[in-house]
């Protein structure tokens, strides 16, 4: 499609249901209650000026170009702020009101700089469109009066320049960052003519400001403006399509000059974000043009070996030679792969079946094996459906909002504007988490409760906070009569009763004041919704899905599953983590999540797929490591993941890669697992392919090619080439096939194809003939396995414990700017905020080992030793330290153990005994690193020779 | 300054900011000073003022015969007047005589500043024994619908300017429905030439609590606030100890029986914009004060987005007067659509300056002429402007005009807050027109454009006439200008500049170079 901005209605769309009907300008108008007379004009194709008016905001009235004329009424009101009545009669356009707005657009260019043809917004600038409209011709005011123009830019931003020259004080980027982003950065600063909108502080750069681009993406004229726009002009063509960051799955509008990426701006039809973004999906996406980008197949023999610059073909074979001689070695089970949840479903269903239909084995997991399996596990056993219960949407109708071992606004923070705007609504917050993350208190939100438990001890307190709700009788007995398993029930009610799950009794285990657990769970089970939403401080512990189950419980027993406002929520890390689990990607699991010892289903495979499949569950993450070091797994194909970074116990990663005869790695850039690697096969970003990927809320978005894949092959055209060499024949022309195979074997996906995607924008599955428009939310009659299903969730704490050596606790996370391992993040300009990865220490653990802020410390566990930079930090309680794995030259998962969970062996990360002292060397660990990325990453390319 | 307790005479000297500012303290020290020297036993009471500024410091005698005043009175005049036998009335050339009987009060219909000056300001006592909480008893048996009723029925107009009738606000709110409902005192009086608000609060502030504890009653609001200006730390630190008196009297707070409200003083920074009702509210909520726009009114959607009922000091402060004498007594005085009384502030250049409450319907040339004394300069008077900054400027000619709404709205003037500034034949109009715009240019919040950017081009316009810069092409810019701040702006301070500007231009053209002003377009719609 050819550039055209998105139509706006001037203020935001209105849900009653009650219809009124008004004339404007002799038309008859239908509108629903609530809507403005502005909104109401323009669903009736009419148009009235505007400046200040957004459909993103509510309306403020200040540019006062929208005036018209009302019957009955005195003046000339503000059309953006005054709401339809039945039988108003407005008139738009008459002699006075023509008068009056050029009266006001006189006003406006009398202190606006006239250099349209060079500014940078020329074309796509709403004041220059209003001049023209209302017909101004003459500025009579003249140019010696008092203007702005010589107020200095800010280009602070690595992204967007703030010229306050062209700032006609809409306020617009003020209330954007207020209302949907919730940052409250932006201010007016002074008054009258000297009004201006202000950032505090030095700069933009140094200000509370989050880059979300929401001012951005607000402002009308050039004032706040993209680098890349000024750079290179405005854009001529659109393509929609998803983000290939977090688990919200938000839409954007790639802006585009032919295949150069003017910029990504977020779609306001996109149903997970509602035209919000952050920082990530808005602006960072620069990595996909970055140098260290490999666009060419490479082999090597040995890992010491440099790589070889080859063909595709040739890089096919060599590798496909290489599976072959190992499965004929070693057997059936001696390879596998791994699929990616940054990659499309359809990549991920072509690369398993590679798997189950061409290597003959199950060996396939996926990364989400370290961070949402037991949200999988946990839900399928209570609900019966491994994902969230509810749509992002759900949050608004929220009562009482439950974060545990989340941190939204940094992790998901499209999400987090959402919540927020939700809170300071009036829903009430309660926080479980060790550190006190920003929602705890920040502007215009503050916990009611914020519960900074020890690591390790979710189930204690979930358990704990059961024995509350099940002893005070705050249970909802109707919905658990009606809706769950009695004998279930029972047997749980008794369980969260015993004394040992009292608030009482665990809380020195927990770490907070029993009073403190009790008026929590009263303020969750008096809502009339309440919702949990989690993260991976739920998910990556020793009992990360007794913890699913916990909270599952809880949701159960206050009736708070099933409808809006509620549930369940999983804020599931990457951008298609869902859809990995969802596409098969589990040893244990087909599409849909039906296990690959059902007959039935193993059947419908077989007979469509023409091979007979294997009924034993294949291998997991950490058991194809350990069967290699035994000698028994021999040859791995690793797309889109960096298990040498992100995955527990680097060393025992590396030590399992090592003796390994084959590993292919199939990824953007030459990771730190490419460092193991005899093939590697370039990858293709989001922005070089078709396909789809599905968000934490089920929602099937659909990522669309906005460019040639760099390196000649979409990914799944890679699986497709690779398994031709090892003589499979998996035949797609195109992603869309891939999908209408998927909806033919998954009863979920049943009703999904690109044209039902390209005609509703984006679907949450399950769809099928029982919901041929999707599922927002599950559960709404009953849940998904018949009753509800209570389970007991005996607290069981984790090995790894505090001691004399190890006596503070470590645990990790991610902050804002940076992704992940952080492949994408590193290589834009996010590195501004987060340049390297740092620990942070309570005031008191740093004075007590004589450390001050900035200080080398060496962090020191079981498993390894590392050494990084301390940041003295409240945030933190006493004896708990964190630190973020953006950084391989960190290797923060250097020093994480290799516990995991008991059901799903998802790593806990979150929990590891650790000390730390002052130190001025790095780590053995890390100078051994930094001399075998020497040696393993070389690129002999003709006649050169280049590293990394 | 100490109020003594003893049974000698009693003495009044005002600790208004008014007489404060000529010295009505060192004037109260130096008697208490002679009484000691002398060894006489006095009680000396600081009060309010009784607003007669040509007089201040005023000090008045409590005697058989009545309080005797004298005045002003200046530290070197106190020992003369003991000397004089002043505790007994005896004669001082600054013997004024019996105060209630100069004629300046005389004249006056003092119903809503009956007590200020008289009492002692902080004595609940005394206040009681000024007919105090006699409104509220009766309002408490009435009962809230009944109370509005009695609003309606005296016809009582919002004191701060816009002259909206009272009871119908006070209606919306009681019959909007929310868990929350808020009052809020706008004492942000920030017109030139107007004093009345900061008057009442320093001299009777009692009233105003009363008046608004049976608003609050009425409309059902549990919450309350005054937001006063900065500038008035007397008046803050007045309300503030009246607030904490009611309490303990169980008037206010968790003690009352009634009925669960209390009271807060909320401080201003400086913003005249603050005095607009929706920035007011802003402001309280923490925020920037900016104008909101409305609808929605704050009588639906206001603090917090809670239905509030915001009033000016003077109407809360008339509340209790029409509780407690009905309804139809306050609508007895007064003019058309202008009932009750008005406490005016005469200002300027005039020789009587002062509070002046008296009914709607006397003459604006009667408050000037006869009760102001004419101006102060002695010289002829040119202008008088009516309704602070942004009302019009009348001629001479115009004068016999009677103090009504309607009446003024019908000459594109205002009665606004009741301040009346005259100038004497030295004024410049045009000079005048430009402080206007200057005037909206300093103190616009900067939200709409009209009045943002439209105030300083003002500013800019006039001076180009003045320096007779394509004179009569600027002339049709203000005019055009005004049209556009008029009809476009958000709020009264954009969208009345044109009364002080165009009235200025209308009746003293000869001030901008011209015989007559090139009134192409009607400027009304």
């Amino acid at each position: 499609m050819t550039f055209a901005r998105d139509r706006d209605f001037g203020t935001p769309a209105r849900s009653s249901t009650k219809m009124i009907s008004l004339t404007i300008d002799g038309k008859k108008v239908d509108v629903a209650e609530g809507a403005s007379v502005m909104a109401a004009a323009y669903q009736a194709g009419l148009t009235i000026p505007k400046l200040c008016a957004t459909d993103m905001l509510e309306a403020f009235g200040s540019c006062r170009l929208c005036l018209v004329e009302i019957d009955g009424r005195r003046g000339t009101p503000a059309s953006c702020t005054t709401l339809v009545e039945q039988d108003m009669v407005v008139h738009t356009q008459n002699e006075r009101l023509m008068r009056l707005r050029k009266g006001v657009m006189e006003l406006y260019i009398s202190d606006h700089p006239l250099d349209c043809l060079t500014c940078s917004a020329n074309g796509d600038c709403e004041l220059q469109d209003m001049a023209g409209v209302v017909g101004l011709r003459d500025v009579r005011y003249g140019q010696e009066g008092a203007k702005h123009r010589q107020e200095p830019k800010d280009e602070s931003n690595p992204y967007f320049t703030f010229d306050s020259s062209k700032c006609i004080v809409c306020s617009r980027c003020v209330r954007a960052c207020e209302d949907v982003q919730g940052s409250f950065a932006l201010t007016i600063e002074g008054r009258g003519l000297s009004s201006k909108v202000s950032a505090g502080g030095l700069d933009f750069l140094s200000s509370e400001c989050v880059s979300c681009g929401a001012c951005v993406q607000a402002c009308p004229t050039a004032t706040l403006n993209e680098k890349s726009v000024i750079e290179f002009g405005t854009p001529t063509h659109v393509i929609e399509t998803t983000c290939a960051y977090c688990g919200v799955g938000c839409n954007f509008r790639a802006e585009t000059q032919g295949e150069r990426i003017i910029r990504m701006v977020p779609a306001k039809n996109g149903k997970a974000n509602e035209g919000h973004s952050c920082v990530k999906g808005r602006f960072a996406w620069g990595y996909a043009q970055h140098p260290d980008r490999i666009i060419s197949p490479m082999i090597r023999d040995k890992i010491t070996d440099p790589w070889r610059e080859v063909n595709w073909s040739e890089a096919f074979s060599f590798a496909a030679t290489r599976f072959k001689d190992i499965q004929s070695r070693y057997g059936r089970e001696s390879i596998g792969a791994i699929t990616s949840s940054r990659c499309t479903n359809e990549e991920v269903f072509v690369l398993q079946k590679l798997v189950r239909a061409g290597f003959g084995n199950n060996n396939v997991d996926t990364c989400a094996r370290v961070c949402h399996s037991p949200t999988g596990y946990g839900l399928k056993q209570t609900f019966g459906t491994s994902a969230g219960t509810q749509d992002f949407k759900s949050v608004e109708k929220a009562d009482v909002i439950f974060v545990i071992g989340a941190n939204p606004t940094d992790g998901h923070p499209v999400f987090a504007s959402r919540l927020k705007k939700r809170l300071r609504q009036g829903a009430q917050l309660i926080v479980a988490d060790p550190r006190r993350i920003d929602l705890v208190k920040s502007p215009h939100v503050q916990a009611a409760h914020h519960l900074p438990l020890k690591p390790g001890t979710n189930v204690a307190l979930i358990n704990a906070l059961a024995h509350v709700i099940v002893s005070e009788g705050l249970i909802d007995q109707d919905y658990i009569h009606e809706r769950c398993d009695l004998q279930a029930f029972d047997a749980w009610a008794r369980f969260v009763l015993e004394p040992q799950n009292s608030p009482e009794a665990l809380a020195s285990q927990i770490g907070v004041a029993a009073e403190e657990i009790k008026a929590a769970a009263r303020l969750y089970a008096s809502a009339n919704n309440a919702a949990i939403y989690y993260g991976l401080g739920v998910t990556e512990h020793s009992q990360g899905s007794t913890m699913v189950m916990g909270m599952a419980n809880l949701a159960m027993a206050t009736g708070n599953v099933g409808r809006e406002g509620v549930g369940i929520n999983p804020l599931r890390g990457q951008n298609n983590v869902q859809g990995s689990c969802d596409m098969g990607s589990f040893p244990h699991e087909f599409s849909g999540y039906r296990h690959v010892s059902d007959d039935a289903a193993r059947q419908m495979f077989e007979s469509l797929w023409g091979k007979t499949l294997s009924k034993e569950p294949g291998l997991r993450i950490p058991n194809m490591l350990d069967e290699a070091l035994d000698g028994a797994f021999k040859g791995l194909y690793v797309q889109g993941e960096d298990i040498a970074q992100s995955d527990p116990n680097t060393k025992h990663v590396t030590a399992g890669l090592s003796a390994m005869e084959c590993v292919i790695v199939h990824d953007l850039f030459l990771n730190e697992t490419a460092k193991y690697a005899h093939v590697f096969f370039p990858g293709s970003s989001f922005l070089e392919k078709d396909g789809t990927f599905t968000n934490a809320e089920r929602r099937i978005n659909r990522v669309r090619k906005v460019m040639a894949p760099r390196a000649g092959l979409a990914d799944w055209e890679v699986v497709i080439g690779f398994a031709k060499a090892l003589g499979i024949d998996l035949h797609y022309d195109h992603p869309s096939q891939i999908m209408d195979e998927i909806a033919h074997l998954t009863p979920t996906f049943a009703g999904v194809s690109y044209q039902k995607l390209d005609e509703t924008g984006s679907v949450q599955w399950p769809c099928n003939d029982h919901a041929p428009e999707g599922t927002p939310i599950m559960h709404e009659k009953q849940f998904v396995r018949g009753k509800g299903r209570f389970m007991i969730t005996e607290f069981i704490p984790t090995d790894e414990k505090v001691g004399p050596r190890f006596p503070l606790l470590l645990t990790t996370g991610r902050i804002l700017s940076q992704y992940n391992v952080g492949a994408q993040t590193r290589r834009t300009a996010n590195n501004i905020w987060h340049d390297e990865d740092v620990l942070e220490i309570h005031p008191h653990d740093a004075e007590f080992r004589g450390i001050v802020e900035g200080d080398h410390v060496a962090l020191m566990s079981r498993a390894g030793e590392i050494s990084l930079r301390a940041v003295i930090s409240e945030r933190m309680q006493p004896g708990v330290v964190y630190t973020t794995f953006h950084h391989p030259v960190t290797g923060a998962n250097v020093i994480t153990t290799d516990f995991s969970d008991w059901a799903t062996n998802c790593p806990e990360y979150k929990v590891t005994a650790v000390q730390v002292r002052r130190t001025n060397h790095l780590s053995d660990w890390q100078i051994e690193d930094r001399e075998s990325a020497r040696t393993h990453r070389q690129i002999k390319k003709a006649g050169m020779n280049a590293a990394e | 300054m100490m109020n003594e307790t003893g049974s000698g005479v009693r003495i009044f000297v005002s600790q208004d900011s008014s007489a404060l500012s000529v010295g009505a303290d060192e004037v109260a020290d130096a008697i208490h000073r002679q009484a000691q020297q002398r060894q006489i036993n006095i009680t000396l009471i600081r009060n309010g003022s009784r607003g007669l500024f040509w007089l201040e410091p005023l000090i008045e005698i409590e005697t058989q015969k009545g309080r005797i005043a004298y005045g002003p009175v200046s530290v070197k005049d106190v020992a003369s007047l003991f000397d004089a036998g002043f505790l007994q009335g005896g004669a001082h050339p600054l013997h004024l005589g019996v105060t209630e009987e100069i004629p300046w009060l005389k004249r006056q219909q003092r119903l809503t500043f009956a007590r200020t000056g008289v009492i002692d300001p902080l004595s609940l006592e005394d206040y009681c024994a000024h007919q105090g909480l006699k409104g509220l008893e009766r309002a408490y048996q009435l009962g809230p619908k009944a109370i509005v009723d009695s609003i309606l029925d005296s016809g009582l107009r919002g004191r701060g300017g816009a002259g909206f009738p009272a009871g119908l606000k006070w209606r919306t709110v009681q019959e909007a429905q929310a868990d929350h409902k808020y009052i809020v005192c706008n004492a942000d009086e920030g017109d030139s030439g107007t004093f009345a608000d900061r008057l009442l609060m320093e001299g009777d502030p009692f009233v105003l609590i009363e008046g608004m504890i049976i608003a609050a009653y009425a409309v059902g609001a549990s919450r309350g606030f005054i937001y006063i200006r900065s500038e008035y730390p007397q008046a803050i630190e007045v309300m503030r100890k009246a607030i904490e008196i009611a309490r303990a009297n169980n008037l206010l707070g968790s003690g009352n029986r009634h009925f669960d409200f209390d009271l807060e003083i909320r401080v201003g920074a400086g913003a005249y914009i603050c005095g607009e009702e929706t920035a007011l509210l802003e402001s309280l909520e923490g925020r920037r004060g900016q104008v909101r726009a409305k609808p929605p009114l704050p009588a639906l959607k206001g603090l917090f987005g809670q239905p509030t009922l915001v009033n000016n000091v003077l109407t809360f402060a008339a509340v209790p007067w029409i509780l407690a004498h009905g309804g139809k007594a306050y609508a007895d005085y007064g003019m058309g659509k202008s009932r009750g009384t008005m406490p005016f502030q005469l200002a300027g250049n005039l020789r009587c300056t002062g509070l002046f409450e008296t009914a709607f319907g006397m003459s604006l040339r009667e408050i000037v002429i006869d009760v102001g004394g004419g101006t102060a300069s002695g010289r002829a008077v040119r202008a008088v402007q009516v309704g602070g900054p942004l009302g019009a400027y009348l001629p001479e000619t115009m004068l016999d005009v009677p103090l009504d709404y309607e009446a003024m709205l019908a000459i594109k003037a205002m009665l606004g807050h009741g301040g009346i500034v005259v100038f004497d034949d030295t004024v410049d109009l045009a000079q005048q027109a430009r402080f206007a715009f200057e005037f909206c240019a300093l103190e616009s919040c900067g939200k709409c454009t009209p009045c943002r950017i439209g105030s300083r081009r003002g500013v800019e316009t006039i001076d180009k006439i003045v320096k007779d810069i394509d004179r009569v092409a600027n002339i049709e810019l203000i005019t055009d200008l005004c049209t556009t701040m008029t009809d476009g702006s958000l709020c009264a301070l954009g969208g009345l500049t044109h009364l002080p500007v165009m009235s200025a231009l209308t009746h003293f053209p000869q001030d901008f170079g011209i015989a007559n002003p090139s009134h192409s377009r009607d400027q009304e719609h």
